[in-house]
């Protein structure tokens, strides 16, 4: 081991008990399963957010305070703009890398809540939130919550005619909350819509409050994560009670490190090459102008879809008013998030199952639980396109009161349509274990006389396949158990990777192995069957270290 | 590079992954180059004064070299076993469990024999957060109390345009529209009206407005009663106003009547008069609270 890195563990070691967890961290197993990259990628768009959130910071002024625009944007100079608009075409046009780190947190928070979406399906269709998940699923409902309100939030930040419409539109939904709606709108907005204190106060929360409060749920969700270890999917040899992956050190580390470097560079490219949010042809927001063909961000469509499709209807009475929009903007979406953090005891209620599960469920192996979230999800990919409906009737050339029908009808008829094809679907695939795996092939001859005759071959698996061979644990791991244990008799070692600097244990042969920190290349070798193929971890290293053998 | 390779079936590690190990090395190595060689290229550009599409990718190509290299050395230079590991069970031991509510019980009956102490204690937080919460709250903005019902338009207000100019009588042609203000306000979220004229003559929307609509002028509300968007569209053929925010259409000739979309109530109409100057003027305010509902409002 490195002079300096065993220094500086034993500098930690001392002071903080560092080895021992770090051991096992580096020995844990991770899974490898490709649908588990989805919460890679949003923890990676959160961290990109996070980089080019801070640089926008240093540049934007929260505020709504009016000033007459002389920026490098010929065509607004001259016009009255709020300083929040002015300092975001600063960004965009003044600020060295600006548009493009504007562009990219843009699209980063886009990436950011759809990988969320895609993983909580992942969750969702293969049971992982059931025993003991349960409370990571409830935190990762809260994320889901906190990313879209922050999204929205900062969408309004630039104060361009779109996103002003938008908080137009917010207020209007917190006021029609009942009973205390009017009190929440002039709390938050800090009187009747608009104010001035609106921009400054969404500042603060979109920059501290909600990140403060994602990065904490975060930090749980991975802990929790870590702790409980990943779900696997079935297959030979993995068990309820096992994980089978590829390890953490070096595997796992770089393929996930690797993994944000993608991200980013996708996010990069969207960010530099895509244009989005172009706030300069929008212009400033004014109070009585209104553009045409407005979409929000992909995940308010739902709920724009929601607002457009609901019936004129409005509760009054008792001197009261349940006003139109809490229906489907309050009520609509306060049911879904219930119902979605819940979904666990829900689900616990009808099957009475209180087992843990450590293996994922195969969507069509649970016709029931995959056909209802099909269902589900059609519900709200309805209301996503209806959020178009203007689009749709102009794009078409029809009226817009059939495209609206079209889609009333649909949200109503579609989600049973879609839940029961799975249904059918799942019950026709469902326990076929081997789908997808290449069969033994079946060698069919025709004789002399014309008689057939078939024969199965009884082939070996495929070379390429994993389950070829039969899962290891991690030697240095085994071996540190074994130490632990005391039963280390018949060991044999022999010098893995590197020749042994300092320390007792650089021989070839071993007797009584404790884990000391001095010396050696790590706490112990790896026995000699192992290493004779080069060491597990030294693929291309076992060239240089035969060489180092038969020098000895 | 075969040497590298133990292909036998007994060798307990895949290393099949690995052919071509020295190829795959090569690779990555070309990927850390070209990465580099894009963050120079990123250097100089920004030195040069930066530009976006160059900038975004650049950036790509640099962090692409380092996260591809990373995977790909992740991927096919290390071993993936498979490996495993046990599960050890989340769940405590019975005696871990046991020596917990033992310890726990210790405080607590010990802080029960005083519970009231605790009554005394939970009464003196919560107070303190409440009364904390109050002042907090109330500092956060005024309470709606009459302002969700007025707006600035009073009896003999001004019609003025957005440049704060009158409106009078000439203004608009038959047809025509245009957004107003009370004098004084302009621009105000509250008080903007929209102003149609459908016809010359003096319009009668609905029984009880029978001087509403001088000279075929009709003054609305343009905040939407569905969720507040200014109704920004007037389409002359059919005489409707259409909200662009949920395509609510409302009937201009009935009082802005809503036909269409989730619209619940009627736009508020603003009585007008033409002064003796030819001047447009309020009657009076709205006679009823303007834009989306609210739980205080009941049926006026
Ligand atoms: C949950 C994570 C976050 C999401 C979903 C998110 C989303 C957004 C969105 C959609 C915008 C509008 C960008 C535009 O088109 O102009 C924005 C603006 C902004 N965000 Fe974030 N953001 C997040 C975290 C952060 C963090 C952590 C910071 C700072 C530390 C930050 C700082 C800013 C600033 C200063 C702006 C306004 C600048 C501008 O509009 O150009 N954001 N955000
Ligand atoms: S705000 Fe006008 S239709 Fe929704």
């Amino acid at each position: 081991m490195n002079k300096r890195v065993e220094k500086t563990t034993d500098w930690l070691d001392e002071r903080l008990g560092i080895a021992k967890g770090a051991r096992s961290s580096l020995n844990k197993i991770f899974p490898d399963h490709w649908s588990f990259m989805l919460g890679e990628i949003a923890l990676y768009s959160f961290i990109v957010l996070l980089f080019t959130g801070v640089f926008l910071s240093l540049f934007y002024i929260p505020s709504s305070q009016q000033i007459i625009y002389h920026g490098s944007y010929a065509p607004l100079r001259g016009q009255s703009v709020s300083e929040a608009y002015a300092s975001t075409l600063h960004i965009s046009f003044s600020v060295r890398a600006g548009l493009v780190m504007r562009q990219m947190h843009h699209w980063a928070a886009n990436i950011f809540i759809a990988a969320i979406v895609v993983h909580l399906c992942r969750v969702f269709f293969t049971g992982s939130f059931r025993k003991p998940r349960e409370i990571n699923w409830i935190i990762g409902s809260i994320l889901l919550i906190l990313a879209i309100v922050n999204g929205f939030i900062g969408y309004s930040l630039p104060d361009d005619l779109i996103s002003g419409t938008g908080i137009r539109i917010a207020f209007s939904i917190l006021e029609s909350i009942p009973l205390v709606g009017s009190y929440l709108a002039f709390f938050l907005f800090g009187g009747n819509y608009p104010g001035t204190s609106i921009i400054p106060r969404f500042y603060t929360i979109h920059v501290l409050l909600i990140p403060a409060l994602i990065v904490a749920l975060l930090a749980a969700h991975l802990g929790i994560m870590y702790h409980q270890k990943h779900t696997q999917y079935p297959a030979p040899k993995r068990t309820n009670k096992n994980v089978v992956g590829t390890v953490l050190w070096p595997t796992y580390a770089l393929e996930a490190g690797g993994f944000f470097f993608i991200t980013a560079a996708v996010i990069a490219a969207l960010g530099g090459l895509v244009q989005i949010n172009p706030i300069w042809l929008y212009g400033p927001y004014v109070p009585y102008k209104v553009s045409y063909a407005v979409q929000p961000d992909w995940y308010m469509g739902w709920l724009d879809g929601a607002l457009r499709l609901m019936p004129s209807w409005e509760i009054v009475g008792f001197g009261h008013m349940i006003p139109n929009a809490f229906f489907p903007a309050v009520l609509l979406p306060g049911l879904t998030f219930t119902a979605l953090s819940l979904w666990p005891f829900i689900e616990k209620k009808i099957t009475k199952d209180d087992q843990v599960h450590n293996i994922c469920d195969r969507p069509r192996d649970n016709p029931w639980r995959t056909s209802l979230g099909v269902g589900i999800l059609t519900f709200y990919i309805v209301l996503f396109f209806a959020s178009s409906t203007d689009v749709l009737a102009n794009t078409f050339n029809t009226s817009l009161n059939l495209v609206l029908w079209t889609f009333r009808i649909l949200l109503v008829a579609l989600p049973p349509v879609a839940g029961y094809v799975t249904y059918m679907l799942t019950k026709e695939t469902e326990g076929l274990d081997d789908a997808g795996l290449r069969r033994a092939p079946v060698i069919i001859t025709r004789s002399k006389d014309g008689e057939y005759s078939s024969v199965v071959v009884d082939e070996e698996p495929p070379l390429h396949s994993r389950t070829r061979f039969e899962p290891q644990e991690v030697p240095e791991e085994k071996e540190y158990r074994r130490v632990a244990r005391g039963d280390d008799n018949e060991r044999e070692l022999v010098g893995a990777s590197e020749p042994s600097v300092g320390g007792d244990n650089g021989g070839v042969h071993h007797e009584g192995i404790e884990p000391h920190r001095s010396g050696g290349s790590g706490i112990f070798r790896v026995p000699r069957s192992v290493a004779g193929g080069g060491g597990p971890f030294g693929g291309r290293d076992s060239r240089r270290q035969r060489r180092r053998n038969t020098q000895e | 590079m075969s040497e590298v390779m133990p292909t036998s079936r007994g060798s307990e590690y895949d290393y099949s992954s690995m052919t071509g190990s020295r190829t795959m090395e090569r690779f990555i190595g070309a990927l850390f180059v070209v990465s580099l060689l894009a963050t120079i290229g990123l250097g100089v550009t920004f030195w040069l004064g930066g530009q976006p599409q160059i900038e975004g990718a650049l950036l790509f190509i640099a962090l692409l070299g380092i996260g591809v290299g990373v995977v790909a050395w992740g991927k096919y230079l290390t071993p993936h076993g498979p490996f495993v590991q046990e599960r050890e069970e989340l769940k405590s031991s019975d005696l871990d469990r046991e020596a917990f509510y033992k310890s726990l019980e210790r405080g607590t009956k010990i802080l029960g024999r005083r519970s009231f102490l605790g009554k005394m204690l939970g009464v003196s937080l919560g107070a303190f957060g409440l009364l904390q919460l109050f002042p907090f709250l109330r500092s956060l903005g005024p309470v709606p109390g009459k302002s969700l019902y007025v707006t600035d338009w009073h009896k003999g207000v001004q019609l003025v345009k957005v440049d704060g100019s009158p409106v009078t009588v000439n203004d608009l042609e038959v047809g025509g529209v245009m957004t107003v203000f009370p004098d004084g306000f302009v621009g105000n979220a509250v008080d903007q009206v929209v102003l149609v004229r459908p016809a010359n003559y003096n319009l009668v929307t609905r029984p009880g407005r029978e001087s509403w609509g001088p000279q075929g002028y009709l003054a609305f509300s343009k905040v939407c009663t569905h969720a507040g968007c200014p109704v920004g569209l007037y389409q002359e053929l059919t005489q409707q106003l259409l909200c662009p925010c949920h395509q609510s259409l409302f009937d201009v000739l009935t009082g802005a009547t809503p036909v269409f979309g989730p619209a619940p109530r009627p736009l508020p109409q603003l009585p007008i008069y033409v002064d003796s100057d030819g001047v447009l003027r309020s009657q009076s305010g709205f006679n009823e609270p303007i834009g989306p509902g609210f739980w205080e409002r009941g049926n006026e």
